[in-house]
This record gives C-alpha cells, structure tokens and sequence, in this order.
C-alpha cells in the first residue's frame, strides 16, 4: 500500500474515463491506457461492487479523481457534507490527481446534475478563489480547475476565460486541467479562434488533458452550436488542436472521456492509441 | 444586467419562462436556443438517471409514458445532492398523487423496491457470521438469541405481490397471482438478492433487525399468521450471508 506522503502523478500517457463494464478487459490487457479517471461521485457509496473494483484498479493504475458535483462556481457556499464525501474519498484512495470543474450545478438545494456557465467577473473570481481555497485546504492537495464547454455568454463578463483561469490559479495556486474538447466547442459557440484560445491559456499551469466527442446543431440564427456531449469519438479538428497544443507545452497525462453511449473496449483503446501516437512525437 | 443562479435555475426547470436577460450570443443577442441546450442537459440527464435507477418502472408504464412522468419528476422534484445514485427517493410519494397512474396501486410500492435494490447495491460489506454453531443449540437457547443483520439487508412491505411482479418485468418470472408480499433483499456478495417473504415473514426480519430474541420475532410474526413457519426467512438470512452477529442472552 502507498503511505500517506507518496502522492503518486499522472504519467505523461493516455488514460480513459473508467466505466464498470470494461473492468476485466482492462485488467486483462489495458493497451495504450496507463492511467485511469472515475468521477468521484460514482464512488461515494459506502461499499459493494463500486469501492471493490475500484480498491482493484488502484492497486495497478494511477488513478485521477475528477468531481462533477461540487458546483465549485455555485453564489451558495460549498456543500458541506459534499466537501467531507470527497475528502474521504481522497483520503483512502490516494488518488494522482484530483480535478473539478469553473462551473455550478447547485442551487437552494436543488443539484442540476450538469456544469452550468459563470460570469466571468470579479465577483465570481473572488468566490470561485474562496471555494477552491476550502476544497484545497480540505484536501490537503491541490486540485486541477477544468475549462468548461459553454453555449452562451453572460453580457456582464468583463474578462475573457482565459485570463480569469490564470488569475485563479495565481490566486489559489491550483493547477489548469485543459480540455481540448471543450476549447473547440465553447470557441465555435462563441466565435472565437481555438489556436487564439490556446495561445492565451496559461498552458505551464496545466497537469492533464482532456479530449471527447461532441454534437453539432445549429441556433435560431443558422449559427454553429456544438455540444459537448462525450458520446462519440474524438473529431479530427480537436485531434490537430490536440497535436498542436501538446507540441507546444510538451506532454501530458491525456484523458479520452466518454460518457453517453458508452462503446466496447476496443474502441477506446483506439483512441488512446491516437493520443499515444500523438504524445510520442514529443520529448518530455 | 446580472443574471443570479435563482434565475438561471427558474428558467431551467420552466420551459414557459423567458430566457433571462443578459444571456447573449456572440453577437450580443439574446441567447435563445443556446439556453435550450441547458435546459435539455439538466430535464434529459436527470431523466436518464431516473429511467437506469427505476427500470421496472418504466417497463410497466412503457418508455414515453416514463418520459412525461420523469419529466414532471424531475422538475418538481430535482435532486437534492450529487449523489445521483441515489435519486429519486421522492418517486414512490409522487407515483401515489400522480393521477394518469392511479389504476396501478402497486408502482409506488415498486418504487420503493427499486430504491431498496440500489441501497442494497451500495451498502457497506458485511462478514456473515458462521451459522453451523446455531444447528447444534437446544430450542431453548435458540429462541433467547438476538441477530445482527448486514447493513445491506432491505425489506419492503406491500399489500400487492411486489416481489413477484418485479421478477414478471425484469427476469421474465411468472405470472403474479394476487396477494401481499414483503420484499427482503439480502446481498450475498455484490448483486442484491431478492426474496418474497409473507407479511408475517417480513414482521419476523424486521423484529430480528431491531433486535428482537428470535423467540420475540416469531411471537411478533404469529401475531399476524399463526401458523407462521421462520424457515423461508430465516433461510433466505443465513444463505444471504446476512446475519452478521448471533448472540445469547443469559439463560433466566
């Protein structure tokens, strides 16, 4: 077993969002695959199959914690009795990384169950800072603070997202979590350039990245509106950004998430194997 | 010009609502369907968590009857922690005023049997005890011993034959024939497992759990079914592995 002051890292390798019905073949022959992401509200039960697979996988891969219900964003203060779930959870488990989202998803007790989008605005930045400041504190860690995907804006936004995660992260000292996805699908949902986006991001900061599948629509106006989704493959355009992204800050642990619809295996491992490709082409 | 998460999350769960002001599009105007997107994340996801929490539930009323039901659900009643594992604990309450369902009496206590499933699923690990020693015991120490039961132990009481219309429409089981079943669930290893137990059966477990000498339970069970016969639930605990702890009380 680990002892209590070896935090373990991500290795500079593709990992996959953990889904239940892979378990066997992934400790049969996991491939491409070096680390493994679950998201920490699946594993908050107090026993039974989920805590057994995971005390499992632990013992032979590098696991990243990723919460998607703490609502670091929210105007209430953080949930208590959540903060102390994921302590917990961290404190057994002893995970390599640990991340979250700049998005809310609970108000007056009612939790939305999705990553819904800020103000980018001084008085969310001191919230979001005060929020992170507790989460880091109960953790005894630092964390990685995801780039969300959005759909709109907020007219009162005075800064651009970019700068307000790099202000973030000097305020609190948490580290960026880049999702390549989600830089392709706000930039086209908000007619932005993602090479621009990319240019801006504080990219030294960043300890993981994310790459998924998303959705294509369009507004009332004839506008492009992608969805970030997680329920298909990777498109070839984030795959460049990706490539472009990782050559310039060199690698990263590198996440292939899908959520929805969830494929075989095979099909995952395939786009590890592309994000192996990718990452090989560039010295640490 | 600020847009408050209290307006933000009224018009998330209010179709009718107006999209707040001061949600734009790149071009500054209003934002329109880009707050639909929202609007369809949180009502379809929650229905979705809903549908994989509750399937026999959906398979009585049939997918698009779920779906109105859900949806109405899920904004009356959205959940009230991130532990979507366990939402909907709300359900059964809702399914007993929901009018289009009230020809279906038994659905609300359905409900509460798939509620009992998940917990079950997700309770803390147990050790049995070894229940060889309680073969060898005379009748009369038996009846003073007291039980200590997993905490994955669920029961639910109903007057409709619950058990046997969950296994009907999710393990192709026969055909129910009317009468009033409790619902015990025991869990072996990971996987719930469900038994049908008589009124008196589930008066008999729920009086071992709180504590109850087993001589006590079966008095409590007889109460209701004077012919009462412990086996089927007394055997359906042991080979559940879901009696944890077996102590005497002093012999008087």
């Amino acid at each position: 077993m680990l002892d209590a002051t070896s935090q373990r890292s991500l290795p500079l390798a593709p990992g996959i969002g953990y889904k239940p019905q892979h378990f066997a073949e992934i400790l049969r022959d996991s491939g491409p695959v070096r680390w493994l992401e679950i998201h920490a509200e699946n594993y908050m039960g107090d026993g039974g199959r989920p805590i057994a697979q995971l005390r499992h996988l632990v013992e032979r891969f590098p696991i990243s914690v990723h919460g998607v219900g703490l609502s670091i964003g929210g105007e209430a203060p953080l949930d208590a009795e959540h903060l102390a779930r994921l302590r917990h959870l961290v404190d057994w488990l002893n995970p390599a990384s640990f991340s979250e989202h700049l998005a809310w998803s609970s108000h007056e007790a009612a939790f939305l169950n999705d990553l819904l989008p800020l103000p980018y605005t001084q008085a969310t930045l001191t919230r979001v800072a005060d929020h992170i400041d507790q989460l880091q504190e109960a953790l005894g860690r630092q964390m990685l603070l995801e780039n969300p995907s959005t759909y709109l804006a907020f007219a009162e936004s005075e800064m651009e997202e970019t700068d307000f995660l790099r202000e973030i992260a000097q305020r609190t000292g948490c580290g960026l979590l880049l999702d390549i996805n989600n830089v392709f699908v706000s930039c086209t949902n908000q007619k932005l350039d993602p090479r621009g986006y990319i240019a801006d991001f504080p990219l030294d900061l960043v300890g993981e990245v994310h790459l998924g599948g998303h959705d294509e629509q369009e507004d009332e106006h004839g506008a492009p509106l992608l969805i970030d989704s997680h329920g298909a493959e990777v498109v070839d355009p984030v795959w460049t950004l990706y490539a472009e992204t990782i050559a310039a800050m060199g690698p990263r642990p590198s996440l292939i998430e899908w959520d929805t619809d969830v494929p075989e295996w095979p099909v995952l491992a395939a786009e590890a194997e592309r994000a192996a490709h990718i990452l090989a082409q560039v010295a640490p | 010009m600020s847009v408050g998460q209290a307006e933000f999350r009224a018009a998330i769960f209010d179709p009718a609502r107006d999209v707040p002001d001061g949600l734009v599009d790149p071009e500054g105007r209003p934002a329109g369907k880009r707050f639909d997107v929202y609007r369809n994340n949180v009502v379809v996801s929650l229905c979705n968590a809903l549908a994989e929490a509750f399937p026999v539930i959906q398979k009585l009323l049939g997918a698009h009857n779920f779906g109105i039901l859900a949806g109405h659900f899920v904004r009356q009643h959205p959940p009230s922690s991130p532990l979507i594992a366990h939402y909907g604990s709300a359900l059964p309450g809702f399914l007993e005023g929901f009018a289009p369902v009230q020809n279906l009496g038994y659905l609300p206590d359905i409900a509460r049997l798939e509620l009992a499933l998940r917990r079950a699923y997700h309770a803390a690990n147990s050790t049995p005890a070894d229940a060889t020693a309680l073969q060898a015991m005379p009748p009369e120490r038996l009846l003073v011993t007291r039980f200590t039961l997993a905490p994955s132990v669920q029961l639910v009481a109903s007057d409709w034959p619950i058990a046997a219309i969950w296994r009907f429409n999710a393990e192709d089981g026969p055909k129910p024939e009317m009468r009033a079943e409790t619902a015990l669930l025991t869990r072996p290893e990971f996987d719930p497992v469900l038994t049908a137990l008589t009124p008196a059966g589930g008066v008999f477990v729920e009086a071992l759990r709180n504590g109850q000498s087993l001589g006590e339970a079966l008095e409590a069970a007889a109460a209701i079914e004077p012919e009462f016969d412990l086996s089927p639930a007394f055997s359906a605990l042991v080979s559940g592995g879901a009696i944890t702890e077996i102590s005497e009380d002093p012999l008087p």
